[in-house]
């Protein structure tokens, strides 16, 4: 048996398979230092009261009460919007693929979700603010929830768009072939077929809503109350979180990451449960 | 006998009552052709945004486009809101000092990570590196923005900057003239770790296009792995791998608050990535809302989110359609 012979490009491509492994784990590891950092520094302030509480008099002094405004109010705005954007995206992406399939013009449409994707959020933010100036609607849940909605839905789009696209073609053409009008195959068999994935893209877009700061800043205010109407203006986690960490007092700082470990555990259910249920829900579905 | 036959019918009889009565195919086609309409009036939506959006920027920043000049206004180093002074120069350069350092410090160990997790790992490995992924992605940019606060700032406060002043202070672009850890540098670190997962996914889905066959045949003929990757795999995806970074780079420029609260937001052209810097998203989230009282601070502020956003459009729609013709049906 011949030896290998060790050259020069045997070392470098040990070499870069090392370098390659490194970078890897530096990516995995900048996570684990992310979820490390907030679960230390906030879980001493994290108590029973953070969750239960709405802010007391002197809350930002670092007196007595909790986040749960912000709590209650980011999941309104989230649900609110991803209620809303559910409505329009679910249409569009049934749309691009039950009767655009690869058109040119189902490719400009999947350019401009692409482009709306990309606009930051702050951007949002500030054509919210403007467009509520022009109505005459004041900083409120409605104002949050409507801008939240236009945030989430090119993602929402896209995510179905691309579950939507495994469809098996064969279904599609047997339902076809029963004598089933479009609409009713994107109804009654796309739906029905890809709904796991619909799920999980529904999911994904309400961890982006609930996460985002820049457009409800201006849109949603924020109150200490719990709002009971779509009118008041309601508080949401980031900002609560960003509101603490701006106070001077270390108590209240301590409960801003307190706040940001809520979010982070938020944010991570509902990645794990997207992630359950596209792994759990599919052998419902046919293959 | 005669009496089992009539149950059976009896039982017919009773499912079909149960059924609602079956439109007729007119209706069933009508109903169709009403969903394809309002289906294509909705899906208008996304396009009649993006120019709204475009639009309302633009008309309500006029007013000072129209009262100060290019020069001034872009150029000029002086905010002075309440002097009437407009200079957006500081800004800009922060946004693309902030942008660059997050892209320098992100693209090599992204661009390796896709790399391995393309041509070297194995499907467990890859199974594993989906979640971490999708967690970073998912992990709201006000939680980078503590982790930045906790850990990065003074990470450059008491390590970089230290070890740049010891070592590197005679190049300016490294030169620490301030003694914070709220710098260029921090937010660039952030930003480095929010956009991985965008450029990672991207460029990993770029090199899956690659057909097997090529490496199989660059592979049989004696060459090693990372010989294959540098001369079949990469020439063929440089184009795909451009526009991720592109579109990162996209992505980078309006983040606002995980760098607004780590850059330290002083109104100054940064001469060293240890210097604080004031991004455009940053100035618009710290001001407006609250400047009614001041003329044309409200257009400039407007102003500036026009500016970022052009910038923006450019970049995304360039890299889309690199991205949109590499990936064919996976992508659009």
């Amino acid at each position: 048996m011949m030896k290998k012979r060790w050259q020069r490009r045997h070392i470098v491509e040990a070499f870069v398979k090392g370098l390659m492994l490194v970078s890897f784990l530096v990516v995995a590891g900048c996570l684990g230092a992310i979820l490390w950092t907030i679960l230390v520094q906030g879980l001493p302030a994290l108590t029973w009261a953070m969750v239960t509480q709405v802010p007391q008099g002197g809350f930002y002094l670092g007196k007595g009460g909790g986040v749960l405004n912000a709590i209650l109010g980011s999941l309104y705005l989230a649900g609110g919007g991803t209620l809303l954007a559910l409505i329009f995206s679910l249409p569009i992406a049934l749309y691009l693929e039950t009767y655009l399939g690869d058109s040119d013009w189902g490719r400009y449409v999947r350019l401009s979700l692409d482009v709306l994707w990309g606009i930051p959020t702050i951007v949002y933010g500030v054509f919210g603010f403007i467009i509520m100036l022009a109505i005459g609607l004041r900083a409120s849940l409605l104002a949050g929830i409507v801008v939240l909605s236009l945030i989430e839905l090119p993602i929402m789009v896209r995510a179905m768009d691309e579950v939507i696209r495994r469809m098996p073609v064969d279904l599609e053409q047997a339902a076809l072939a029963l004598g089933s009008t479009k609409l009713e195959v994107a109804v009654r068999v796309t739906t029905r077929q890809m709904l796991p994935g619909i799920i999980t893209a529904v999911l994904l877009a309400f961890g982006r809503g609930i996460g985002d700061a820049a457009s409800v800043l201006f849109t949603a205010g924020y109150t200490d109350r719990i709002p009971t109407s779509l009118m008041q203006p309601t508080a949401s986690l980031p900002l609560a979180v960003f509101f603490q960490l701006g106070t001077p007092y270390p108590v209240v700082q301590q409960r801003g990451y307190a706040s940001a470990l809520i979010l982070t555990i938020i944010v991570l259910i509902i990645s794990i449960s997207s992630r359950w249920i596209s792994a759990n829900l599919n052998k419902y579905t046919v293959k | 006998m005669n009496r089992q036959i009539q149950t059976d019918r009896n039982k017919a009889n009773q499912e079909t009552e149960g059924r609602p009565s079956r439109p007729s195919v007119v209706a069933r086609n009508k109903q169709n052709q009403l969903a394809k309409r309002t289906f294509f009036i909705i899906t208008l939506l996304p396009m009649i945004l993006i120019s709204a959006i475009t639009l309302v920027l633009a008309v309500r920043s006029w007013p000072i486009l129209s009262t100060y000049s290019f020069k001034d206004l872009f150029l000029g180093s002086t905010w002075r809101p309440d002097h009437g002074l407009f200079g957006f120069w500081p800004y800009i350069t922060g946004t693309f000092w902030v942008t660059i350092v997050g892209i320098l410090l992100s693209v090599p160990p992204c661009l390796l990570s896709a790399l391995y997790l393309s041509e070297y790992s194995r499907s467990f490995t890859r199974s594993i590196a989906k979640p971490i992924l999708d967690l970073l992605a998912a992990i709201p940019p006000v939680v980078y923005g503590v982790w930045g606060l906790l850990a990065i700032v003074p990470l450059v406060e008491d390590v970089l900057a230290p070890f740049s002043k010891r070592w590197l202070n005679f190049i300016s672009i490294f030169k620490v003239n301030q003694p914070t850890g709220f710098s260029i540098i921090a937010g660039g670190i952030v930003l480095a770790v929010m956009i991985a997962p965008l450029i990672i996914s991207v460029v990993y889905e770029i090199l899956r296009t690659v057909p097997d066959d090529l490496r199989h045949a660059s592979l049989a003929v004696g060459a090693t792995k990372w010989q294959t990757i540098r001369q079949i795999v990469i020439p063929r995806v440089v184009p795909g791998m451009v526009a991720a970074v592109v579109l990162a780079a996209s992505r980078a420029l309006g983040e606002t608050m995980a760098v607004l609260m780590v850059v330290g937001n002083v109104a100054q052209v940064p001469k060293s990535i240890f210097d604080a810097g004031y991004p455009l998203p940053a100035l618009i989230a710290n001001n407006y809302g609250d400047m009614m009282s001041i003329p044309l601070y409200d257009a400039a502020l407007l102003c500036a989110a026009l500016i970022l956003l052009i910038v923006i459009l450019i970049f995304n729609i360039l890299s889309t359609l690199v991205l949109q013709r590499m990936l064919g049906k996976n992508w659009a």
